[in-house]
């Protein structure tokens, strides 16, 4: 029998998607159970409790959570977010009810054992339920009374090897697609370099002295699956210099129906025979590819690796062998001025550790510009809008290139400076006037 | 700068400004009229000292004298 009535709730669980409400609802029966004898740490009943509370919230209209707060683990500014409910005495078992960011692996990767010890330390000392994985990426643990804090930090590190995440004015985790590790378009191994920043900005992630949060985010490819190029301050975006490799036998094989294009994904009813010019060859953004007398060309200078023709015939097209990533800054997602997608300041930068290249031409002075300059709250994306991207360029000593202008006349972001014109600016009236009239 | 003189600086700044316990790690700097990165060393050895805490509103990050402000009555943890 439930400890609170939730009819709003109740309705969320009737649609076709798997719901949250139900997920709830299972821990707080098993929490009610306790089979397993766990000494729980925090009140039994929280998940009850978080049941209640979100129901009424529903009636209401209105949250009752308070907004942050001072918790935290010794010396760390992040990982740890203040949840306190302002009905504690109608939902005592949330009254305290702390979010944990906890560090996911580069990749995601996880033991069985790993997730079954995660579990285990979270059902015991916190309310058991997760969010696998929040937006910025961490493993979120949902919910946990003060005193907590300090053992389930401990346990963490001792036990378990794991670290917290990234939260408030600080570094966030940095996320990563699933990279060579299973996918044959990885164009740099972001796994390594995930891993390789979170230990090297360590001191970034954990004491907070950003104007705001700052994401790192690396997709192996345009396909960009972790979406980097549209929510990381910073992303990088593995690409190739060199032609995609053709082979001509199995583009055949797509055009006689022999392999299903886009790895057979486009399933459920019968779409009809492949027609390569219409699929693909008309859907190139760029014009840059011809299919005549059964053989497929590709002008490289013109394709800009949109991936659409890859992703359609993988077996025919390979993305290039001289591989590495371009890198876009200033992305965030709608609070201040909009949404912003990332703009192009590195059109192509090998990826090879340690990375020296990267952190010390790229990421450190972005850094130190953003910190002085950077008013309080406020995103990379919106202090490049400010200062405009002519600044972003001076700080980092990166030379204007055709291909950050997204499309000429729109953001014509470089200009001349009167020290870089011969003469200057200061005209002498009397010689201009000699061949125009007033 | 040493670290006497800026725990010094920050504790007597923060204590005069009235209606206000959380500031911003850039207040922190200008009080201090370092730069970022020297002033976050300062900054960091207040908080292991606990001079400072941290106050986190889960997407933005404050800072206040340790026990100042209504937020550790209002939270029940004193």
């Amino acid at each position: 029998m439930a400890k609170h009535e939730t009819p709003l709730l109740d309705q969320l669980e009737t649609g076709p998607w798997p719901s949250f409400v139900t997920d709830m609802k299972r821990e707080a029966e098993s929490r009610a159970k306790n089979e397993r004898n766990i000494e729980y740490q925090i009140p039994q009943d929280c998940c009850d409790d978080l049941l209640g509370v979100l129901e009424l919230s529903f009636k209401h209209g209105r949250t009752h959570w308070k907004h942050g707060g001072i918790v935290g683990v010794f010396g760390y500014g992040g990982g740890v977010i203040g949840r306190y409910c302002d009905q504690p005495e109608m939902f005592p078992g949330v009254a305290h009810f702390h979010t944990m960011r906890v560090s996911q692996p580069a990749g995601k990767f996880y033991t069985t054992k790993y997730l079954e010890d995660i579990c285990d330390l979270w059902e015991r000392r916190g309310s058991g339920l997760t969010n696998m994985h929040g937006s910025t990426g961490d493993i979120i643990f949902l919910g946990t009374t003060t005193p907590q804090l300090e053992e389930v930090f401990w346990e963490l590190g001792h036990n378990l090897n794991q670290d917290l995440g990234g939260s408030g004015s600080n570094l966030r985790t940095p996320a990563d697609c699933v990279g060579a590790a299973r996918c044959e378009w990885a164009c740099f191994d972001t796994q390594a370099i995930c891993h390789d920043f979170t230990v090297e900005y360590q001191d970034e992630l954990h004491r907070p002295a950003f104007p705001y949060k700052f994401k790192f985010k690396f997709d192996g490819c345009p396909n960009c699956c972790v979406a980097s190029i549209a929510r990381a301050d910073l992303a990088f975006v593995g690409t190739w210099r060199d032609d995609i490799k053709i082979d001509q036998e199995a583009v055949k094989a797509y055009v006689g129906g022999e392999l299903p294009p886009n790895g057979g994904s486009h399933s459920g009813r019968d779409w009809g025979p492949f027609d390569i010019r219409k699929e693909v060859i008309d859907l190139c953004p760029t014009g840059c590819m011809r299919y005549e007398d059964g053989k497929l060309e590709i002008n490289t200078p013109e394709c800009y690796r949109c991936m659409h023709c890859i992703n359609v015939m993988p077996r025919a097209l390979r993305i290039g062998n001289d591989r590495g990533c371009s890198i876009f800054a200033g992305a965030k997602a709608p609070i201040l001025d909009g949404a912003q997608m990332g703009s192009l300041i590195v059109p192509f930068i090998k990826v090879e550790e340690p990375y020296d290249e990267i952190k010390e031409t790229v990421i450190e002075p972005i850094w130190d510009w953003w910190m002085e300059e950077g008013k309080n709250r406020e995103r990379l994306g919106e202090l490049m809008k400010r200062q405009g991207f002519q600044k972003l360029l001076e700080v980092t000593g990166f030379k204007p290139d055709a291909r950050m202008v997204q499309e000429p006349r729109t953001n014509p972001y470089i200009f001349w400076k009167e020290d870089e014109v011969e003469g200057g600016f200061d005209r002498d009236i009397n010689e201009y006037r000699k061949y125009h009239q007033r | 700068m040493d670290q006497a003189e800026a725990t010094e600086k920050i504790v007597t700044a923060l204590k005069k400004k009235k209606g206000k316990t959380k500031f911003y790690f850039n207040d922190l700097c200008k009080i201090l009229g370092e730069k970022p990165r020297p002033a976050k060393k300062l900054i960091n050895k207040m908080i292991i000292d606990e001079v400072l805490e941290y106050w986190s509103s889960g997407s933005t990050t404050l800072y206040s004298l340790k026990g100042v402000g209504k937020q550790a009555a209002a939270e029940h943890e004193d």
